[in-house]
C-alpha cells in the first residue's frame, strides 16, 4: 500500500516528522517497506535558463546552448529537438549522477565542441517514459533552485506492508486513523455528504441470485451522472497516482483508482450509453465469456459473481470490469457502481480467474460494509467536481451486511495476556481513538467494534489493539519460572540416536549434506518410491516433483556435482526423512552415506604410507555398523547377510538385520545401471540405516553395570586354515567355529583370506585364530587338542571344506 | 716375565684392534678361553715349584684381571658404537606428512549444529523437543491454526499440495512447524514447553527463498503465561544464541492467524563491510514472528482460553545460521558442495552445550 506524505496529511493533523511517522507506522503493525523521497534523489538537479541555442557546426541534430545556472553560464551540447533559447530546463551539472542509469557527468567534447553538463528528459529523471525531448519547466521557476519541489515531487512516497487482517488500512484514511489512534496526531474526519440527485436513474439495479441468497453481493448501489466531460484528471491527482505507481488514464478512471487508495473503496464507472437495459448481479452462467479491462478473454466460471446487463456479463464483480462498458475520453453519461462483495468468494474467484487487481486485493481483505453508500456519494461528488454533469437519485439493491459486534471485555485481560501494566482510562482512550465504543465501568465493560474492523472478534483481539497502540516496548520482560531446579534432558531416545548417528559419521570423516526432500519421479521409482500419493501437484520444477523414498538420489547427485568440480574422492552423508506413504507412520528417518573414489576413513586421497585403494563395500559396512553401535546396538548381535535392494550390485551388497523381519540397514556398491540412470560416475559404495528400525533400549532399574569377571588364567590361541568353496561365506565359517564349544571359545578372528593363483579353481583359503579362555584351570594339551578337533569337525561339516595341511 | 709382558702387550693390542663384538670375542677366546694363551699358562701353575708359583701366580692373575678389564672396557665401547650405528641406520624423515584423522575431516552441517545450539539453550529453560510429519493434513497445517478457509493468509503460504483423495481431502507439505504445536497440545496436558524444529516447505524459489527450509517454533502453554514471559524468553535466547551480553530488540505489531496479539521481532545490528555484527549499531534485522496463542487455536485443542494462556514463536534455522556464521546464500545450504561444507560445517567434536559454550 503506497501513499504520499501530503496525501496522509489530508486526513492527519500532525506535527510529527517523517521519521516519527515511519517509526510509528512500523511499530503499530503497518510495516514500512520503502520510502522514496524524490526531492532527496533529485536534489542535485536544478532549474536553469537557456540563453542561446546555436546550431552545432558539425552536426545537424545537435545544438550548442548557453545555459544560465544562476551562478554561471555553461556551454552544453544538446540533441533534443525542443532545445531552444528562452526555456527553463532541468540541469544536471558535472559530477552529478543520473538516477536512472547511474551515469556520472563529466566535461566532454561532442563532435569537437565542449559540453559541460546535461539538460534532462523526464525519463532520465525517472519521472516517466517520456524521452522525446528535454523537460520544460514553468517560466516562473527560480533559476538555480532544485526543480523537484516546483513539480510537486517533494512529497515522499511511503510503501507499507499490510497484513491480511487489515483491510481497513488499504486506504489513506484508514492509515491516518490508525496513526491518530497511536497518538501521532488527530484524524481529520471527513464523511461524504449525501447527494440528493435531481432525477431517477435511467439504469436500475437488481440482485438476481438463484434461491435469493445474496451473500456473494448483498448490496449494489448506483448513481447515474449525465452530461459529464471526461478528460485528463487534475495535476494534483495525476501526481499522486504517478507517485504510487499508477498511470493516469482519464478523469473518470482516475477517480475510481484514487478513491480505491484514498478510502480503500473500490468502484467502477460504466459508460452508461454502452449499457443495455438494467444492471443486475448474479453468478456466472455456463458457457458465458467476458473480455475484461485487461483485454483478455475469460470463460466465466459459474461460481464467480458477475455484473450483467441485458447483453450478458459485463464485469467480474469486485475483481475487474469488462472492456465493452468502460468509460472513455468521449464518455458523456456514466453509471457509478459502489457495491460490497463477499471476501471469500472474491478470493476464490480471483484465484480461479488468475486476476490480480486493486479491487480484488481490497475486497478479499474485506471492505467496510458501512461505507458502501457513503463511498457512492464520495465518488459521485468527485465526478461532479472534476467532470461536471448532473447526478441522479441513488439506486440501491439489497442491504449492507453491517452487523453489531459487541465484545464483553474484562479490563484485566490486558494484564493477563500481555502482562502490560496500564490504566483502564488509557485502555478506553486508545480504543476510542481507534473507533471502538466502550461502555460500562469497573473491570467488565462492553466494547462495540467499528464496521471497518472485521478482524476483531474477541478479547484477545482487543488486547492486541491496546498493546499495538500503547507499544509492545511497554511490556516488561518477566522470567519464565523454572519447571525443575536441575533441567531434565529434553531429548527423546530417538532424538539422541539421530544426534549420535550424525556425530559418529562425521567422526568417521564423512561430511554431512542436506539435500532436497523431493526428487525426480523416475528416480523415486528407481529407489522403491513413486507412489502417486507422494507426487506434488505443484512442484517447483519437474526434477523436484516427488517425495523421496531414499536419501541416495540426492546424495548421488551431490557427489556428481562435486566430481564435476574436480572432487572425486568424497564421503558424504545425510540424516533425514524419507517417505514411503503420506501417513505420519510412513515417514522414516534415514542415516545414509556414500563413499566415492579414495575417500576412506583413514583419510581421503592417496597417501605415502598406504597402498592406494578405492573405497569398497567393507568401508561402508563399517560405517553402518559404527552408526548402529553409536545408537547402543551390540554389533556382535547383528546378522549380516548377502544381498540388498535392487539399487545395489547384486553380488556386492548386504543387509544388517536383527532377524529377517527387521532389516536395520542395507549397504553395498551401487548398481551400475542405477549410476547410469542418474548420470553419476561410479563406483560408489553406500549404506542406508532406518533409525526407527533400531529397537528401543530396554529401560533398566539401575544404571549399575554388570559385575566384571576377569580370569587369572592365560587365554590360549590356535590358528586354523581351511580350503573351502568360494561360495562359502565368512559368516558360515565363523558361526561354525564359534559354535564348536560355547564355554571355552571366547572369540574367533578371521585374519587371512587367499583366493589367488596357487589355489584350485573355485576355492579359497580362509585362516582364523580361535581364542580359548579357560575358566577354572589351565587347559591340558589333550583338552586343547579335543577342542581343536571339535572346531575342525564343525567347520568341515558346515562348509564342506578341509583343513589346510 | 718379559714373556708375560710381551703377551700382555700383544693381547691388549688385539683388544684395541677388535672392531666388532665378534672380533673381540675371538680375542677373549684366544686369551682367556679354555685353550687361550693365559688359560694355558694358568694350567702350568700346578706343575711349578712353590717358589715359582709364588711369583708366577700373582703375575698371571694380574694379567688375567687386566686383560678381563680391557676386554670389558672395549666391549662397552663397541656396544656403544654398534648402537650408534644402528640408530643412525634407523633414522626416519619425520617431516613426512601424516593424516589428520577422520575426526578432523568430517563435518556436521550448520543446520544440525545450529539446531543443537538452540536446543541446548531452550532445554535450559525447560523446553522439550517435539516433532511431527512433513506431510500434513489441511487441518493440522491450517484449520486448527485458525486459518479461515480461502483466507488470503493461506495463499501467502505458497503451499505444496499432494493429489486430492477420493474423499476430497488433500495432504500438504507443512508450510511451518506449527502443526507440531497442535499435535503437542492435543496429546499432552499443560504446562507445555516445547520447541519444534524441522523441515518446512513453500512453493517459492529465488535468491533468498528455497522450496525447502528449516524452522524452529516454540510453544508455552501454562496458566499465567503472558507476553512479558515471551519477551524474556526471546531476549534471553537471542543473547545466548548470538553469544553477546546485550542485544537490542524491537517488537512490532503484526498479524498471524494463530496468534493474537502477534508481533514481529527485529534485533539491532550493524553491517561492517560484508560482516554483520549483532548486538551493536542502529540497523534493524527481522528475525522472528511471535505472539500469544490465539484463543481459537486453544479451543481447537480442547484447552480453555480463559484458564490457559500461552505464547509461540517461529524463526528460520537456516536464517539464524546465516546471521550467526555469515553464510551469504541460502541456496548453498542444500547443494552438498564439499568446499562449502568443509568451510561452514562443524567438526564432530564441536558439540554445542551451555557448559563448554555453544561455539568455539
Amino acid at each position: 500500500m503506497k501513499f504520499t506524505l501530503s496525501w496522509l496529511k489530508d486526513y492527519l493533523e500532525t506535527d510529527a516528522s517523517l521519521e516519527e511517522i515511519l517509526e510509528k507506522l512500523t511499530i503499530i503493525g503497518l510495516e514500512v517497506e520503502e520510502v522514496i523521497d524524490q526531492a532527496q534523489i533529485l536534489k542535485d538537479f536544478t532549474v536553469a535558463y537557456v540563453e542561446e541555442a546555436e546550431q552545432h557546426p558539425d552536426a545537424d541534430r545537435l545544438r550548442v546552448c548557453k545555459v544560465n545556472t544562476g551562478k554561471e553560464v555553461l556551454q552544453i551540447v544538446c540533441g533534443a529537438p525542443n532545445a531552444r533559447a528562452g526555456i527553463k530546463v532541468v540541469l544536471a551539472q558535472n559530477g552529478s549522477i543520473i538516477p536512472t542509469n547511474g551515469m556520472k557527468l563529466k566535461p566532454t567534447k561532442i563532435r569537437g565542441v565542449e559540453s559541460n553538463g546535461m539538460m534532462c528528459s523526464e525519463r532520465e529523471m525517472g519521472l516517466s517514459e517520456e524521452h522525446d525531448g528535454i523537460m520544460e519547466l514553468p517560466q516562473d521557476a527560480p533559476i538555480g533552485e532544485p526543480f523537484a519541489p516546483i513539480l510537486g515531487l517533494d512529497d515522499p512516497v511511503i510503501d507499507i506492508a499490510i497484513t491480511p487482517n487489515r483491510g481497513d488500512a488499504l486506504g489513506v484514511y484508514g492509515v491516518a486513523r490508525d496513526l491518530a489512534g497511536a497518538g501521532l496526531g488527530t484524524l481529520k474526519e471527513k464523511t461524504p455528504t449525501e447527494i440528493k440527485g435531481s432525477f431517477d436513474s435511467p439504469v436500475g439495479v437488481e440482485l438476481k441470485f438463484a434461491d435469493g441468497d445474496n451473500a456473494p453481493c448483498p448490496i449494489f448501489t448506483g448513481i447515474y451522472v449525465k452530461g459529464v466531460k471526461n478528460g485528463p484528471s487534475p495535476d494534483w491527482m495525476q501526481r499522486r497516482l504517478r507517485a504510487i505507481g499508477l498511470r493516469p488514464i482519464n478523469a473518470l478512471v482516475d477517480i475510481t483508482n484514487y478513491l480505491s487508495y484514498d478510502r480503500g473503496r473500490p468502484l467502477h464507472v460504466y459508460d452508461a450509453d454502452k449499457l443495455s437495459g438494467n444492471i443486475h448481479v448474479r453468478l456466472g452462467q455456463q458457457g458465458e465469456s467476458l473480455t475484461a479491462l485487461d483485454d483478455k478473454d475469460y470463460n466465466v466460471p459459474t461460481d464467480v459473481c458477475v455484473i450483467a446487463d441485458d447483453s450478458g456479463a459485463i464485469g467480474f464483480g469486485g475483481i475487474m470490469g469488462g472492456a465493452t462498458t468502460g468509460s472513455q475520453e468521449e464518455t458523456r453519461n456514466v453509471f457509478i457502481e459502489c457495491a460490497w462483495f463477499d471476501p471469500i468468494r472474491i478470493a476464490k474467484s480471483g484465484r480461479s480467474l488468475g486476476i490480480q487487481s486493486d479491487a480484488r486485493y481490497r475486497f478479499e481483505r474485506t471492505v467496510d460494509p458501512a461505507f458502501v453508500i457513503p463511498g457512492q456519494y464520495a465518488a459521485a461528488q468527485m465526478v461532479l467536481d472534476l467532470c461536471g454533469g448532473e447526478a441522479s437519485h441513488i439506486v440501491i439493491a439489497g442491504e449492507a451486511p453491517v452487523k453489531d459486534r459487541i465484545i464483553d471485555f474484562p479490563m484485566s485481560e490486558v494484564k493477563r495476556l500481555a502482562g502490560l501494566e496500564t490504566s483502564d482510562i488509557e485502555i478506553k482512550t486508545v480504543l476510542k481513538r481507534l473507533g471502538f465504543w466502550v461502555s460500562g465501568t469497573g473491570d467488565d465493560v462492553k466494547i462495540a467494534v467499528p464496521t471497518f474492523r472485521p478482524d476483531i472478534h474477541g478479547k484477545a483481539d482487543i488486547v492486541e489493539e491496546v498493546v499495538r497502540v500503547i507499544g509492545v516496548d511497554q511490556v516488561k520482560p518477566v522470567a519464565l519460572p523454572r519447571l525443575n531446579d536441575v533441567t531434565k534432558p529434553p531429548l527423546t531416545d530417538r532424538q539422541k540416536r539421530i544426534g549420535n548417528a550424525r556425530r559418529a559419521l562425521a567422526a568417521r570423516g564423512m561430511v554431512e549434506a542436506v539435500t532436497w526432500s523431493f526428487t525426480e519421479a523416475k528416480y523415486a521409482k528407481l529407489f522403491g518410491g513413486g507412489k502417486p500419493e507422494l507426487t506434488l501437484i505443484n512442484p517447483i520444477s519437474s526434477d523436484l516433483s516427488d517425495m523421496r523414498p531414499s536419501l541416495l538420489p540426492g546424495l548421488m547427485q551431490a557427489a556428481q556435482r562435486n566430481a564435476d568440480r574436480g572432487f572425486n574422492d568424497l564421503a558424504l552423508f545425510e540424516v533425514g526423512q524419507i517417505f514411503l506413504g503420506d501417513k505420519p507412520e510412513e515417514q522414516f528417518t534415514h542415516a545414509t552415506g556414500l563413499r566415492r573414489g579414495a575417500a576412506k576413513m583413514a583419510g581421503t586421497g592417496r597417501h605415502w604410507r598406504e597402498a592406494s585403494g578405492t573405497v569398497d563395500v567393507f568401508d561402508v559396512r563399517a560405517d553402518a555398523l559404527a552408526v548402529l553401535e553409536s545408537m547402543g546396538l551390540d554389533s556382535s548381535k547383528l546378522q549380516i547377510v548377502s544381498g540388498g535392494p535392487d539399487w545395489y550390485h547384486p553380488g556386492r551388497s548386504g543387509k544388517i538385520q536383527l532377524g529377517p523381519k527387521n532389516v536395520i540397514s542395507t549397504f553395498g556398491e551401487l548398481h551400475p545401471k542405477i549410476l547410469d540412470q542418474l548420470k553419476v560416475d561410479g563406483p560408489i559404495c553406500a549404506f542406508e540405516i532406518t533409525i526407527e528400525n533400531v529397537p528401543a533400549a530396554k529401560k533398566k532399574a539401575t544404571k549399575s553395570k554388570p559385575a566384571l569377571i576377569l580370569s587369572d588364567l592365560q587365554p590360549v590361541r590356535r590358528d586354523f586354515a581351511f580350503v573351502v568353496d568360494q561360495s562359502v561365506t565368512a559368516a558360515t565359517i565363523l558361526r561354525a567355529a564359534n559354535g564348536a564349544d560355547k564355554k571355552l571359545i571366547a572369540g574367533v578372528n578371521l585374519f587371512d583370506l587367499y583366493e589367488g593363483e596357487h589355489m584350485e579353481e573355485g576355492k579359497k583359503s580362509v585362516a582364523f585364530e580361535v581364542t580359548l579362555q579357560p575358566k577354572d584351570k589351565t587347559l591340558t594339551d589333550e583338552e586343547i587338542e579335543a577342542i581343536s578337533s571339535k572346531i575342525v569337525a564343525a567347520v568341515t561339516k558346515s562348509t564342506g571344506g578341509e583343513l589346510r595341511g | 716375565m718379559s714373556e708375560l709382558n710381551s703377551l700382555e702387550q700383544e693381547i691388549l693390542a688385539n683388544i684395541a684392534k677388535a672392531d666388532s663384538e665378534a672380533a673381540l670375542e675371538d680375542v677373549r677366546v684366544a686369551a682367556l678361553g679354555k685353550k687361550g694363551k693365559i688359560s694355558e699358562m694358568m694350567k702350568t701353575l700346578g706343575k711349578m715349584t712353590p717358589e715359582e708359583r709364588k711369583e708366577m701366580g700373582p703375575a698371571l692373575n694380574g694379567l688375567k684381571g687386566r686383560v678381563g678389564d680391557a676386554l670389558g672396557a672395549r666391549k662397552d665401547v663397541l656396544k656403544e658404537e654398534a648402537l650408534k650405528a644402528r640408530l643412525l641406520s634407523e633414522t626416519l624423515d619425520v617431516t613426512l606428512p601424516t593424516r589428520a584423522g577422520s575426526m578432523f575431516e568430517g563435518r556436521v552441517h550448520p543446520i544440525a549444529q545450529v539446531t543443537q545450539e538452540l536446543t541446548a539453550i531452550f532445554a535450559d529453560m525447560g523446553f522439550a523437543v517435539a516433532e511431527g510429519p512433513d506431510i500434513e493434513t489441511d487441518f493440522y497445517n491450517f484449520t486448527a491454526l485458525n486459518f479461515p478457509p480461502d483466507h488470503p493468509a493461506r495463499l501467502e503460504h505458497d503451499t505444496f499440495f499432494l493429489p486430492e483423495k477420493e474423499d476430497g481431502s488433500q495432504m500438504v507439505l507443512r508450510t511451518h512447524t506449527s502443526p507440531v504445536q497442535i499435535r503437542t497440545m492435543t496429546s499432552q496436558e499443560p504446562p507445555i514447553r516445547v520447541i519444534c524444529p524441522g523441515r518446512t516447505y513453500r512453493c517459492d524459489s529465488d535468491q533468498t527463498h528455497t522450496p525447502m527450509f528449516h524452522q524452529v517454533e516454540g510453544l508455552v502453554i501454562e496458566e499465567g503465561a503472558h507476553m512479558g514471559h515471551l519477551k524474556w524468553v526471546l531476549e534471553e535466547f537471542c543473547k545466548a544464541f548470538f553469544e553477546v551480553d546485550n542485544i537490542k530488540m524491537r517488537f512490532r505489531a503484526s498479524h498471524f492467524p494463530f496468534t493474537e496479539p502477534s508481533m514481529e521481532v527485529d534485533i539491532g545490528c550493524q553491517r561492517v563491510g560484508n560482516e554483520l555484527r549483532i548486538g551493536e549499531g542502529d540497523d534493524w534485522l527481522e528475525i522472528l514472528g511471535c505472539g500469544m496463542v490465539h484463543p481459537n487455536v486453544l479451543r481447537n485443542c480442547d484447552l480453555d482460553p480463559d484458564k490457559y494462556t500461552g505464547f509461540a514463536w517461529g524463526m528460520g534455522i537456516d536464517r539464524l545460521a546465516m546471521l550467526k556464521y555469515g553464510m551469504p546464500d541460502l541456496r548453498a545450504f542444500f547443494n552438498g558442495d564439499k568446499r562449502w561444507l568443509d568451510h561452514y560445517g562443524f567438526a564432530p567434536l564441536d558439540i554445542p552445550g551451555l557448559v563448554g559454550g555453544l561455539s568455539s
